[in-house]
């Protein structure tokens, strides 16, 4: 039979917020445990908890970003379970009435298509803290510094068919939530936490097959490698006539499989109700309007002004505009640079780009700034040095060796235009070399490149390699 | 309505509470007796009536995204049953 | 001294007639000496008391002394205390020194008010006699061998001794009013949201609702003025300006007002002798020329049995966090996780908060939620909506406070229902946030009968200055059990 996979995709993103989304604790990450938790965190007996605005702010500047309806009264609920990581006995989320409605994303594949996938919902709750299960004389250890850390949950419609589009669509989340400030994404620390639903129906049916969640992917990679385990596996229960369980999976990454939680004891059973502790949000349009006044340049609108400003095809600008922070870095290069946009983006994405890639940093961390690389471009649009000697002094950078101008000098890089002093080179290859002269002259044209070569090769590179080749023909065929 | 021993016993287990079976003889007669109770309710008709979730019409007040809050573990870890380097301990979880 | 009210207390230290020291130490002797025979006190703070009564006569002879500067109060065990035990009745939070003050704490201290110690309570402020303590029953002052009420039946009954001129307390489903009527005192329970709720003891977060219990109105006017106002920390405290309750006491007339027995108050389980002292009381008011007309509020009869679905719903979730984790009861040598919440829970909670803890997880689990939790709001609303209505025609509703006096202990303790039933009268006033006072009206063999005045919201001027009005005509409130004013 012909299957069709049926992905839907629940996004957990941790607010940028300074303070808890209950209590005026600290979000930062990486503290001492249990540094950050106050008695609203603690779940202290008689403690309150009191929204915080910046939360309820963030989480309307996604919505606007997917273009949602924004809830005018949203309502939060208490979710009872028991849990060590959860102080309370309960965590509060919004259930039947979240602030985010719905909306929608549009991603590109690989091939150049476009697609829009379907928000259902989007809706604020508080994280729950951690348990450490290390060395503690065989129990566990809980870190309550994450809990309360305002959270975003984001559903997507079942609209996703494979796992390059469901790793596509994520993406595109990460990217929005950072260019909207309200996440830095960091999946590695948990700031973006991705659950999966996978189902399997025969192609051309409108029913959903049974559905199995794998929670808590944790990079794109494994979201990929997840879905594709998850496909076949399901795929192979169906073909032999079984059904697939409604269950929670978890993906193990050295085993690249996922593997079934142990199955709980009894169904969960969690009790939503309203929280009394807790009032309706009301978000008025005032509120609506501000936050949309304060909104920044989003990815599709980036992309398409920098096709239309510095004429970039439509896969560089889909590179550059990926994050914020690059798009940021590209501006600022150009900027530097006083021109050469199409030059910068070739730059910015390959040679920077592989320095990146190589040693595992961030376009933030770059060991060359946006105004040091605009810096080299100048040089090399001002004919000062070649493109290849560029690299060389790029290199030189890379490596701390300071800005182009520095490094050009020090190494004395600086390109030979000086036409007499090309001109007594080009003379000494020619004197050197008759046999290859007589060979050019008798027709074989072919050689220019090779005399253009021991030129450069004389001039250590330097020689400007337009003026090499125009004075060289004039000699030979003179 | 009237609860049966294993709802007794779900119901317990649900809200994490030991109960012996001398225990769940008793909750079940006292349960159902108050559900009696509770099932008067029922003499009323509610259809299209909006819930009340609480008494009061406003709504949420929020607070400026701010931390006011210092650490204070130690005295907050004092009246803790189990801690060891900062963290509360309890029985091992499985995941 | 101990046989004076707040008023007096505060007039005879602004008058240099004794020191908030003398009168400090004379209640915590009075304590020590007598309170062996009604256990209403768990926790006495003998030494915080004295400091605090050193610095309150100190900011009297600056200057700056309040109303309440240098008056000793009792806090119910449920108001979190920075560094004394807060133990709610519980054997659960018998190990639990608060690392905070609940802001009600907080503000009353900051008004010169002096804490004697913490009261005993029904645990988790569950029950309506004051025998669920873990810390054993309260003995009611004029009748030992009866209950108190509950579930701030230790106030009740600590103002009733006078060991303290006046308590706080919380009230849910009649916990401030009941107590005061079984003990012959006045206690106030506010509108919802008048009072901060941070730092107490949750039990059920739509109807908790904390109130001052003292001799006379006057004296709960004062403790209210402090403890009331915009908290910060309670997302659901109104930022709304506390009345002038002091004007309100002297302005308070009754020609004209217009004040509604609610037909359905006045029906079976009330007995004759409460029936007597609530017609006495109405003709009392009438005589202070209030209109009297009957009204009714026809839901009535389901407010118990949505209270019992709404209260157990929200305690069960809210006493989650009892889980031996962080801080209180914690069972011996878990052996795993489960193993841990299922006895630290089931051995650190009596039978009675086991019991509404089930029937609330009951009511919201699934399958159940629609016919129970959801049905009582909208009973809930239908409750509500009686009282706007009779609030369109009536300024004020007077009612019994309970329809009987102080029961024996162990009387009704087997069967939970008919211990429900003892507050048939106060927890309307809950579901629909309302304010409610108690104030004694009279005695039904020897024993203490209250009634109660209903207001619209915000109106707790109104009530108090209708309850001294009254007070200031009868002498009820002025009576002592035999014994104590020795």
């Amino acid at each position: 039979m012909q299957w069709e996979t049926v992905i839907g995709l629940e996004i957990h993103a941790q607010l940028a917020t300074q303070s808890k989304i209950f209590s005026g604790s600290s979000t930062q990450f990486g503290s001492e445990p249990n540094t950050q938790a106050n008695p609203v965190d603690l779940g202290m007996p008689g403690v309150l908890p009191v929204l915080n605005e910046g939360a309820v702010e963030m989480a309307v500047r996604f919505g606007l970003g997917i273009d949602a309806a924004i809830a005018g009264r949203s309502v939060f609920a208490r979710k009872n379970y028991f849990y060590p990581d959860l102080p309370k006995g309960y965590q509060i989320s919004q259930y039947e009435i979240p602030v985010v409605g719905t909306g929608s994303l549009t991603i590109t594949l690989d091939d150049g298509t476009t697609q829009t996938v379907g928000i259902t919902r989007a809706h604020l709750e508080e994280d729950a803290g951690k348990s450490l299960h290390e060395d503690f004389h065989g129990m566990t250890g809980i870190d309550l510094n994450r809990a309360g850390t305002p959270l975003l949950e984001i559903v997507s419609e079942p609209d996703l068919r494979s796992p390059k589009e469901a790793v596509a669509y994520a993406k595109k989340v990460r990217t929005l939530v950072q260019y909207l400030g309200i996440c830095d994404g960091n999946m590695q620390e948990g700031s973006l936490r991705v659950d999966v639903n996978v189902s399997q129906r025969p192609a051309g049916s409108e029913q959903f097959g049974t559905r199995a969640e794998i929670k808590n992917v944790n990079s794109f990679r494994f979201l990929e490698k997840a879905i594709e385990f998850e496909i076949e596996r399901q795929r192979e229960i169906l073909e032999d006539g079984g059904t697939v369980m409604q269950e929670t999976r978890l993906y193990d990454p050295d085993a690249d499989e996922t593997r079934s939680m142990r199955t709980k004891e009894e169904a969960n059973d969690y009790r939503y109700f309203p929280d009394p502790d807790l009032l309706p949000v009301e978000v008025d349009e005032a509120f609506i309007a501000h936050v949309r006044a304060h909104l920044p340049e989003l990815p599709d609108e980036k992309k398409h002004r920098f096709m239309e400003a510095y004429g970039l095809p439509e896969y560089d600008a889909d590179v550059l505009t990926a994050s914020r922070e690059l798009a940021d870095y590209y501006e600022a290069v150009v900027g530097a640079a006083a021109g050469e946009p199409k030059l910068a983006a070739n730059w910015v994405m390959s040679e920077l780009g592989g320095v990146l890639n190589a040693q595992g940093l961030e376009i933030t961390e770059s060991p060359v700034s946006a105004a040091a690389l605009g810096g080299l471009i100048q040089r090399i649009s001002d004919e000062t040095i070649s493109g290849k000697i560029a690299k060389q002094v790029f290199e030189a950078m890379v490596a701390g060796e300071g800005d182009a101008d520095t490094v050009i000098e020090a190494k004395g890089l600086k390109q030979i235009t000086d036409t007499s002093e090309i001109e007594q080179m080009i003379d000494e290859v020619i004197d050197a070399n008759p046999g290859q002269v007589e060979q050019y002259r008798g027709g074989k044209d072919k050689l220019i490149g090779w005399f253009v070569g021991q030129v450069m090769k004389a001039s250590g590179g330097k020689a400007n390699p337009d003026q090499v080749n125009k004075v060289l023909k004039e000699k030979l065929d003179g | 309505m009237s609860l049966s021993n294993d709802e007794v016993r779900k119901i317990a287990r649900l809200a994490r509470l030991a109960v012996t079976d001398a225990e769940v003889e008793t909750y079940s007669d006292e349960l159902s007796n108050i559900l009696g109770l509770v099932d008067r309710m029922d003499r009323v008709d509610t259809a299209g009536v909006t819930p009340m979730a609480h008494p009061q019409h406003a709504t949420q007040r929020m607070r400026p995204d701010a931390v006011t809050e210092t650490d204070q573990r130690e005295r907050y870890q004092k009246i803790a049953p189990a801690v060891d380097r900062g963290l509360y301990l309890v029985p091992r979880v499985v995941e | 001294m101990h046989d004076r009210t707040i008023a007096e207390l505060a007039r005879a230290l602004d008058a240099g007639e004794f020191s908030s020291v003398e009168l400090t130490a004379a209640l915590l002797d009075r304590i020590e000496a007598r309170d062996g025979a009604y256990n209403s006190f768990v926790t006495v703070t003998r030494e915080q008391a004295l400091a605090q009564a050193e610095a309150a006569d100190a900011a009297r002879r600056e200057g700056r002394a309040g109303p309440l500067t240098g008056v000793p109060i009792a806090h119910k065990d449920i108001y979190c205390t920075d560094g004394v035990r807060t133990a709610c009745g519980s054997r659960m939070l018998d190990s639990f020194i608060s690392p905070y003050d609940a802001t009600v704490v907080a503000n009353l201290r900051d008004a010169g008010a002096v804490m004697l110690g913490k009261t005993n309570m029904d645990e988790f402020a569950m029950g309506s006699s004051n025998e669920t303590s873990y810390y054993g029953p309260v003995r009611n002052p004029w009748d030992e061998q009866r209950v108190p009420g509950g579930s701030s039946g230790g106030s009740a009954a600590a103002v009733a001794a006078r060991l303290a001129p006046g308590a706080t307390g919380t009230d849910t489903g009649g916990s401030i009013r009941q107590p005061a009527s079984l003990c012959g005192i006045t206690g106030l329970k506010p509108t919802y949201g008048r009072v901060s709720r941070y730092g107490i003891v949750a039990f059920a977060s739509s109807l908790d609702q904390a109130g001052p219990m003292a001799r006379t109105a006057e004296d709960c006017a004062l403790l209210l003025a402090a403890m009331s106002g915009f908290d910060p920390k309670d997302s659901t405290c109104i930022d709304r300006p506390v009345d002038d309750y002091a004007a309100a006491l002297a302005g308070t007339d009754l020609k004209g007002l217009k004040i509604g027995l609610p037909r359905e108050y006045f029906g079976e389980g009330m007995s004759d002798a409460v029936r007597a002292v609530v017609d006495e009381a109405a003709d009392t008011l009438r005589g202070l020329g209030a209109e009297i007309v009957e009204i009714t509020l026809p839901h009535t009869e389901q407010s118990v049995p949505a209270y019992y679905v709404v209260a157990p719903a929200e305690a069960s979730s809210n006493l989650s966090r009892f889980d031996g984790v962080r801080y209180g009861y914690r069972c011996a040598e878990p052996t795993d996780l489960l193993d841990l919440y299922e006895r630290s829970r089931g051995e650190g909670f009596g039978s009675e908060v086991k019991r509404r803890i089930m029937v609330g997880t009951y009511a919201l689990s699934a399958g159940y939620y629609d016919a129970y939790y959801l049905k009582a709001q909208q009973v809930r609303q239908l409750i509500s909506q009686d009282f706007r209505d009779a609030f369109a025609d009536v300024d004020l509703i007077f009612a019994p406070t309970s329809p009987t006096t102080a029961f024996g202990l162990g009387e009704r303790s087997a069967d939970p229902v008919s211990m429900y039933m003892s507050d048939v009268y106060t927890i309307a006033a809950n579901l629909a946030g309302l304010p409610g006072l108690s104030m004694p009206a009279g005695f039904a063999e020897g024993l203490p009968v209250g009634v109660q005045l209903i207001g619209d919201y915000f109106d707790e001027g109104r009530l108090l200055g209708v309850a001294h009005r009254y007070q200031q005509e009868t002498d009820w409130h002025a009576r002592a059990p035999q014994g104590v004013t020795d």
